[in-house]
């Protein structure tokens, strides 16, 4: 099969497997087999692209023109082809991960989660594979849609208010922005593809450049740049495998993967650098990327405080791609990478507790980690992968970041980063440090605080996987490093 | 042997079996002939747009009962009336293919015949207006559709209907009538009645304060007839409280005919130069347009009851459709033509997805439509399609014509009016996802009525709701089509 | 003293302002038709105003005449006067029902009432 009808099938399986999903509502065990062997064929299609998109291959696939001059295209590029990885591979863990929490908290609708589930990866991948602007704004928006019904799951008057804020946010910003954007761009420079080099060079000058990348930066809602970020901890409303794979990695992830896209892409890096009016999105990632990491420390609950540390963990990625130069770029590429496998495996942790304790809060998890070694050791990798220390992968995305800021001169992102790291620890230790020690005597009272006492299997092997994926891609990431070097390269012809 | 005849049979069809249902009186057999019609009319209508299409300077000229113009009436169609009548045709079929159970359901026994008659004087009258080439002719067609409309609203299910119809058929009247004194000024002026001749004479007399007049009357007219805000006041309470057919069905033709009626005036007859250069028509136009966007939205957002919500919401959508107009290019021009298709589209299935509701549950209030999702699944799904259009969603009709009028916008350099034309969807989010909300995510009422409306209605609803989607994915016909008719407008009439 | 020369228009300027007052003034339902009725007939005297040739006679053909009136108007306004009818006789069914259904014809009260419910 080439290039083209891959990536044909990558778009369809999850569609079919929608279909299916719903066509077999009845029979639970049916439907669960249904959604793992779309997720498993899903993952072995785009594995299958990697080798040609690896030697420099860009399958294309052209579909139709939606208006004249505007194509529903799809082309691959390493970028892309790393975000549809990251998806298609972690949705089969989440799947199985799914199935143990689903059918532990006993949940309604699951027919309906796995349906909008497959839907939401299917527009992700289309999101990493869209060959123009255009494209990738239909994908983005079906992304928001499908994931809407996941957060408001439980359908009480907390979710539908957070659902409110997660849509009113998400599509206000992106109709409001990144739609007047993308239709100013197509008047300015007539077409929308995605071009190494960029296609606003020399059609936009002054401080337009600036509120071209205003609307963009802030039409792209999902990449949580404050002070759109409210969404997001809205979000965590959601069952947990939503928060895990949607809310950790697909949905934010397409959003900086649409930020890098636009800047590398339509802007063009370097077009931007010599412009000048690019320098205040570094500050304003900075900022975010502060101001949620002191915002996280505050939080107790343990869902929103990781979701403000993806907010922070978001605004890097941000800043790697707006300090336009090609250690930033990759480093904030693979971030992507390092942050989704981390941040997931921190997620399906906070659910194992929440399924076997059902405990939400830090303060509640004292003496967790003797019932739940295995789940809090891997909390511990996870939480060691996203602070960003060797030998787990978040460290080489950081070393990266770390590298551009020191390229471009700018000391204060170097510390910022130093900071924001230490913020890192001050906020996510603590769970594994009252988990494991705080607690006084255990049993001192009752005496079967020592039980190990775990969730299903089906939630703990899913993030024992995510945790050795951490490690893994510590030793792996001079692959990912040969993968993005293009496009860094792109930006200079 | 028919095919050079169609023009006149566009409105021949349904104008005779009127008188027959009359004449045969029993239910089935009116409701019959009513459908034949319909489904002729807009066969009729695929195969004058496709004539068209092929005819090499894109007018089809027929002249009725053999009088030559300008004496005689023509009916000229160029591929403006060939798009406007192919999307009446198309709604009148659809919406008489939903029609038996609805009726059944609201209006009574004996008026059902009178109720089919009433209805084909009404898709006649309206496809009357777009096929013919005179401007007196075009007065008499739209008072066709009226006075019929105004039957049709009268017979909703409540008294207020009643006194809907008539504060209608005050503002209509009076919204002809100035339309009348516009005409008769042009011919005072001119001597001719016949568009095309019109398009003639009446730009040499520019600046003649006769023409001036007749075209601030007929502004106001027809911007009545096309409830172009602040004259939409008639239109709220007609389109809640007439029978949910007739709702569905007006919203979908009657205003976009007026506003067609606007373009032809002031783009044939006037001309593009004389109105847009020498009167600064757009200019106009584009504060109403504007203020209906976002007067339309905002009020929607607080109507409880369902069928009033869309109301407004079609206000708001006039607005854009003006608006498109107002920009005044021949990109605006195309994006307001192709929301005027798009817009009949989404809001035809919303209303007819809320004569569902209504046929269940006998209401369309907020409350009513509580856990409808569960109760009504796939009528509650063709609302949210139809939603997603209006919000302008991608893979939608509704998206196509926002991005053609952002285009618009921005190609004349109007930034302000694209941020304004994006932030007024905003509203539209607001007021589609109330009921979303209220579908979904609240619990039915104990002994809410439950069960799918009858299966005609149901693929009515849902035909419309595909096309939605098809115009928001393939747009060569959509675009196609508006982007000739924007180019014959502005290229200085047919 | 030129304008009094065309008082006919003045007329129709005069019933055309009268009727839509009594339009939107009435809050009598049959008032409000009466008024339409008015505005109506201006129009219709203005086009037969148009139509007026100066010396014409009635558009007939005879032996010695050279000019006519325009006979156009008179067919055109023939069919807006059906229409006029047409537009009272269902105006005055609503109005009918209407009664019938609140019990008044003054448009203040129907407001009342139509809150009421």
């Amino acid at each position: 099969m080439n290039g083209s009808c891959l990536m044909a099938a990558a778009l369809a399986i999850p569609l079919a497997g929608t279909v299916l999903i719903l066509m077999s509502d009845r029979w639970p065990n049916l439907r669960e087999a249904v959604t793992l062997a779309t997720a498993a064929s899903l993952f072995a299609v785009v594995v299958m692209l990697v080798p040609e998109v690896y030697g420099g291959g860009r399958p294309a696939l052209r579909l139709w023109e939606i208006v004249p001059g505007l194509e529903i295209a799809f082309t691959l590029e390493p970028l892309g082809m790393m975000f549809a990885c990251v998806s298609s591979g972690l949705w089969i863990v989440n799947s199985i991960y799914s199935f143990g929490y689903m059918r532990a908290k006993k949940e309604i609708h699951q027919t309906r989660f796995y349906a909008c589930f497959a839907i939401a990866i299917a527009a992700a991948v289309g999101v990493a594979m869209s060959g123009n602007m255009l494209t990738l704004f239909i994908c983005y928006e079906v992304l928001t849609l499908s994931t809407y019904p996941l957060v408001v799951h439980r359908g009480d008057e907390e979710s539908i208010r957070s659902g409110r804020v997660y849509l009113g946010l998400l599509l206000g910003t992106s109709i409001l922005f990144l739609l007047g954007a993308i239709v100013w761009t197509f008047t300015a420079a007539g077409t929308l593809d995605f071009t190494p080099g960029g296609i606003l060079d020399g059609r936009l000058a002054g401080p337009a450049i600036g509120l071209m990348l205003f609307l963009y930066m802030y039409g792209i809602g999902k990449a949580a740049l404050m002070p759109v970020h409210r969404w997001l901890p809205a979000a965590m409303v959601a069952p947990t495998p939503v928060s895990a794979l949607l809310h950790a990695v697909a949905v934010v992830k397409a959003g900086v993967f649409t930020v890098l896209k636009v800047i590398v892409y339509l802007f063009g890096a370097d077009f931007l650098r010599e412009s000048g009016y690019a320098d205040w999105l570094m500050y304003v990632a900075a900022a975010s990327l502060l101001l949620a990491s002191c915002i996280a420390l505050t939080k107790d609950d343990l869902k929103a405080r990781l979701a403000y540390s993806t907010v922070s963990q978001l605004a890097y990625v941000v800043l790697g791609a707006a300090l336009l130069v090609p250690s930033g770029i990759i480093g904030g590429a693979m971030h992507i990478a390092m942050h989704a496998m981390g941040k997931i495996t921190l997620f399906f942790c906070a659910g194992a507790i929440y399924v076997a304790t059902g405990k939400t809060e830090v303060s509640q998890m004292d003496g967790i980690g003797r019932t739940m070694p295995v789940t809090l050791t891997a909390f511990l990798i996870g939480s060691l992968s996203v602070i960003g220390l060797p030998p787990f992968g978040g460290a080489w995305s950081k070393y990266f970041l770390t590298l551009a800021s020191l390229e471009t001169g700018h000391m204060v992102f170097l510390a910022a980063l130093a900071i924001s790291t230490l913020l890192n620890v001050a906020y996510l230790m603590p769970v594994v440090a009252r988990g494991f020690f705080a607690g006084g005597p255990p049993g001192a009272g009752t005496g079967a605080g020592t039980a190990i006492r775990e969730a299903p299997a089906l939630c703990v092997v899913p993030l024992c996987v995510t945790a050795l994926g951490c490690l893994a891609l510590f030793f792996y990431a001079d692959a990912l490093y040969a993968l993005l070097l293009p496009i860094a390269a792109g930006g200079k012809p | 042997m028919i095919l050079p005849h169609l023009p006149a049979l566009q409105v021949v069809v349904p104008l005779l079996a009127a008188p027959l249902c009359v004449v045969l009186r029993r239910t089935a057999v009116a409701y019959g002939l009513a459908f034949l019609a319909s489904w002729a009319a807009f066969a009729i209508s695929v195969l004058l747009l496709l004539q068209v299409l092929d005819s090499p300077g894109g007018v089809i000229s027929y002249e009725l009962g053999g009088w030559a113009p300008p004496w005689g009436i023509e009916y000229r169609i160029d591929p403006l009336n060939a798009y406007v009548m192919l999307i009446v045709a198309a709604i009148g079929a659809v919406v008489i293919t939903y029609a038996g159970p609805s009726v059944a359901r609201e209006i009574a026994e004996p008026q059902r015949y009178l109720f089919y008659t009433s209805y084909l004087l009404c898709l006649s009258g309206l496809l009357g207006v777009t096929v013919t080439g005179d401007a007196f002719n075009v007065f008499v067609f739209l008072e066709i559709s009226s006075l019929s409309s105004y039957i049709l609203i009268s017979v909703g299910a409540t008294p207020k209907a009643l006194t809907a119809a008539y504060r209608y058929l005050i503002f209509g009247t009076i919204g002809a009538t100035f339309y009348l004194i516009g005409v008769g000024l042009l011919y005072q002026m001119t001597g001719t009645l016949n568009m095309a001749d019109l398009a003639q004479r009446v730009p040499p007399l520019a600046g003649n304060r006769t023409i001036l007049v007749a075209f601030a009357f007929i502004a106001v007219g027809v911007g009545m007839k096309a409830a172009l805000f602040p004259l939409h006041i008639w239109l709220p309470n007609a389109y809640a409280y007439a029978p949910s057919v007739v709702s569905a069905f007006l919203a979908a033709t009657a205003t976009k005919v007026a506003v067609y009626v606007l373009i032809r005036v002031y783009l044939t007859i006037f001309g593009a130069e004389f109105s847009i250069a020498g009167m600064g028509i757009g200019y106009v136009f584009m504060p109403f347009a504007i203020a209906a966007m976002f007067v339309g939205s905002a009020v929607a957002i607080f109507q409880p009851d369902v069928k009033r919500m869309l109301a407004y919401s079609s206000v708001a959508q006039i607005g854009y459709i003006v608006l498109g107009f107002g920009i005044a290019t021949a990109l605006g021009v195309t994006a307001g033509i192709l929301h005027l298709f798009n817009h009949a589209l989404m809001k035809g299935s919303m209303f007819l997805a809320l004569g569902c509701v209504f046929y269940r549950t006998g209401a369309v209030t907020i409350e009513s439509m509580h856990g409808l999702a569960g109760r009504m699944p796939w009528t509650t799904a063709a609302f949210v399609g139809g939603g997603l259009g209006i919000i302008g969603v991608p893979l939608t009709a509704g998206f196509i014509s926002k991005w053609y009028l952002v285009t618009a916008a921005l190609e004349r350099g109007w930034w302000w009016l694209a941020a304004l034309i994006l932030l007024s969807s905003l509203l539209a989010i607001v007021y589609v996802w109330r009921v979303v909300e209220a579908a979904y995510f609240r619990p039915a009422p104990a002994g809410a009525p439950a069960g799918e409306a009858p299966f005609p209605m149901l693929v009515a609803t849902w035909a419309l709701v595909a096309a939605n989607v098809y115009f928001g994915l393939d747009t060569r016909l959509s675009v196609g089509v508006a982007e000739r008719a924007a180019a014959a407008l502005m290229g200085g009439g047919p | 003293m030129a304008w009094l020369g065309l008082y006919n228009y003045w007329i129709v300027v005069f019933l055309m302002m009268a009727g839509l007052y009594i339009v939107i003034a009435r809050e009598n339902l049959i008032k409000k038709l009466v008024g339409l009725n008015v505005f109506q007939a201006s129009v219709f005297i203005l086009y037969i105003t148009v139509g007026k040739v100066d010396g014409g006679t009635a558009p007939i053909i005879a032996e010695g005449i050279e000019v006519y009136s325009n006979p156009l108007p008179h067919v055109l306004i023939l069919t807006a006067i059906v229409v006029g009818v047409a537009t009272t006789a269902l105006g005055l069914a609503l109005v009918v029902r209407i009664n019938e259904a609140y019990g008044t014809i003054e448009d203040d009260e129907l407001e009342e009432r139509e809150r009421e419910t």
